[in-house]
């Protein structure tokens, strides 16, 4: 699919960008940058770009395995998640589903003990290949975690600039109203910025659940990455606060990539393009999200999705 | 809480067992004596600090140092001007060593050597540290910068006692604390693309910061009150002294040399310098509770 991008793009690499500097790589395996986004500008017209102006990226696994020591969770995966679409995973607890996510980001390697095997691709970048600057990856993959975790001491503000305050380097970051424009750009994308306007130097911490949440994913947003993995995103929100999360990915598929895991089906027929059926390390099949839960091909997923074990 | 319209079958069963209420007010009533048995003494020393300690304090006592005179009845003795400040001087140097070094050992240990072989040594030893008396350390600054330079005491070398002392109090606390810090923001942070110092300096050393803090207060108050390390180290003196290259005084060094005097006055001014001790480092611990009290960890 996208490995079949026009060669000129190649082109329009900064290396600054996602390669550790040390590391010379080749064209080839150099990250991709957005075909339109201009490079001088790239937040010029904020994030309420026309859908499609900077596109999300794919993800390609082959052969992940993922390991905590001894124990195999994740057992030679090959998956790929197409460029701004939504991909749920789903399956039973102790899967493995949530450990595959974390390689997406390189974010396994965070548990003492824990190694993967095998490629993650970001477009046609390996990102476990030795040039690649694991802290750029996370630029590019940003992650929403299971529980809400805004930064305790920083106020909304502050939470949604940690992100470009915690990545830029010295004085790139900009002017204060640039920065400004950023977070209120950021905060407007996940749909939080009526709720939240007038208490912008609240702590973080002070918001309900379900805004603690969006707070996260446009913090994520604001050093505007190209795929969002989602862990759980809504186990910790009542429904109203979920189906707020749910509206929201749908908005933002334009914009990004987007992978979910959940444990709730219904989330993923709704909020899903495609689902992919995970059972103990192993992806059973994936498909269209409505293929999945009709005209499974595999009867483990019908069982698992008709609810009869799980 | 009333049983009436209960029927006796349900009195018999939900009723208070007589022996059960009596082993209760037992069992209450020896841990009140235990409680009151340990506060008997810190009773009895706050009340002679108080008594003995006041009786001697003056504006004088704090604004002139000894004199060192003190066999005739006539002769001022001075007051503890130089000990109060040499104390400060010396633990605050003590202070700016064994702080940044501790805090810096629980970084690496938490967020770096995490539970490999290293970091298992290093706490290893941390611990032994911590169990090391007070005098070890004076003693082993004496034989390393005083015996070994061939030099005589200096209040410096009292920090490095002093330093020494508090390092693993400092470590140990730090590392604890940051322990706290949930793993999840820092899993946050670095999935935004953060440098891991950049996590630790933005996210993780702000969000302890509080516990830091009270951490370090109380290995400060600790070392604030230390005899022995400073006795062959720091020396005494009795003039003030800025410059920690002489001896310096310090509050529990002239409390130890006084209270040996024959002279009942020199006695009260060492119980009027214990009870200036004490208060300052009990200052220290109320701003420490105070700083935790406002933590967000905890």
């Amino acid at each position: 699919m996208s490995f079949e991008r026009p060669a000129a793009r190649v082109a329009d690499v900064e290396p600054d960008d996602l390669l550790n500097k040390r590391g010379p790589l080749g064209p080839p395996q150099s990250m991709p940058a957005r075909p339109q986004s201009p490079p001088t500008q790239p937040y010029a017209s904020g994030l309420g770009t026309p859908a499609g102006t900077e596109p999300g990226l794919s993800v390609t696994l082959r052969g992940l395995r993922a390991f905590y020591g001894a124990n195999e969770a994740v057992r030679g995966v090959d998956l790929e998640f197409n460029a701004n679409e939504v991909t749920a995973i789903i399956g039973p607890s102790g899967c493995g589903k949530s450990t595959m996510v974390r390689c997406i980001n390189r974010m396994h390697e965070e548990i003492p003990g824990a190694r993967a095997e095998g490629k993650v691709l970001l477009d046609e970048l390996d990102i476990y290949d030795g040039a690649v600057d694991v802290v750029a990856v996370r630029r590019a993959i940003g992650m929403v975690f299971q529980k809400p975790n805004p930064f305790p001491t920083m106020s909304v503000f502050d939470n949604v600039a940690a992100g470009l305050r915690l990545t830029m380097r010295g004085r790139s970051q900009g002017s204060k109203a640039e920065l400004r424009a950023k977070v209120e750009a950021a905060v407007r994308s996940a749909g939080l910025w009526d709720e939240v306007a007038d208490r912008l130097g609240e702590p973080g911490a002070g918001l309900s659940g379900g805004q603690q949440q969006r707070l996260c994913i446009a913090r994520s947003l604001a050093v505007n990455p190209e795929v969002i993995l989602m862990d759980e995103p809504c186990s910790a929100l009542d429904p109203i606060a979920t189906l707020k999360i749910e509206e929201l990915i749908d908005q933002l598929k334009r914009r990004v990539t987007i992978v979910i895991v959940t444990h709730n089906m219904q989330q993923a027929a709704r909020v899903a393009d495609r689902t992919a059926f995970m059972l103990d390390g192993r992806l059973i099949e994936v498909g269209a999200t409505q293929e999945i839960f009709t005209t499974p091909g595999d009867p483990r997923t019908e069982e698992y999705v008709t609810g009869k074990f799980g | 809480m009333s049983a009436r319209g209960a029927s006796a079958q349900q009195l018999a069963r939900f009723a208070v067992a007589p022996s059960r209420r009596r082993r209760d007010r037992l069992a209450r009533a020896g841990i009140l004596a235990a409680t009151a048995i340990a506060l008997i003494p810190l009773a009895l020393i706050i009340y002679y600090l108080l008594r003995k300690g006041l009786g001697s304090w003056s504006p004088s006592f704090f604004s002139s140092d000894p004199t060192g005179n003190t066999f005739f009845r006539s002769a001022s003795i001075g007051g503890i001007k130089s000990a109060i400040l040499g104390t400060i001087e010396i633990v605050a140097l003590a202070s700016a060593i064994s702080i940044p070094v501790g805090i810096g050992v629980a970084v690496w240990l938490v967020e770096y050597g995490k539970d490999g072989r290293l970091a298992s040594t290093v706490r290893f030893f941390i611990d032994v540290l911590t169990g090391v008396p007070s005098i070890v350390f004076g003693l082993f600054i004496y034989i390393v910068l005083i015996v070994g330079t061939g030099t005589s005491y200096a209040g410096y070398k009292g920090s490095f006692a002093l330093g020494l002392l508090m390092l693993p109090v400092v470590t140990r606390s730090a590392e604890v604390i940051l322990l706290l810090v949930p793993n999840g923001l820092r899993e946050a942070a670095l999935a935004l693309g953060a440098p891991r110092w950049r996590v630790i300096a933005r996210i993780v050393l702000p969000t302890a910061l509080a516990g830091l803090l009270t951490g370090v207060l109380l290995a400060v108050a600790r070392a604030a009150g230390e005899t022995a390390p400073l006795l062959f180290t720091a020396a005494s003196t009795l003039k003030t002294n800025l410059n920690l290259d002489q001896f310096t005084n310090s509050l529990p060094v002239q409390i130890y040399n006084d209270v040996t005097s024959p002279t009942t006055a020199v006695v009260n001014r060492a119980w009027g310098a214990a009870l200036t001790l004490v208060l300052m480092i009990g200052a220290l611990n109320v701003i420490a509770r105070l700083i935790a009290h406002r933590s967000r960890l905890s």
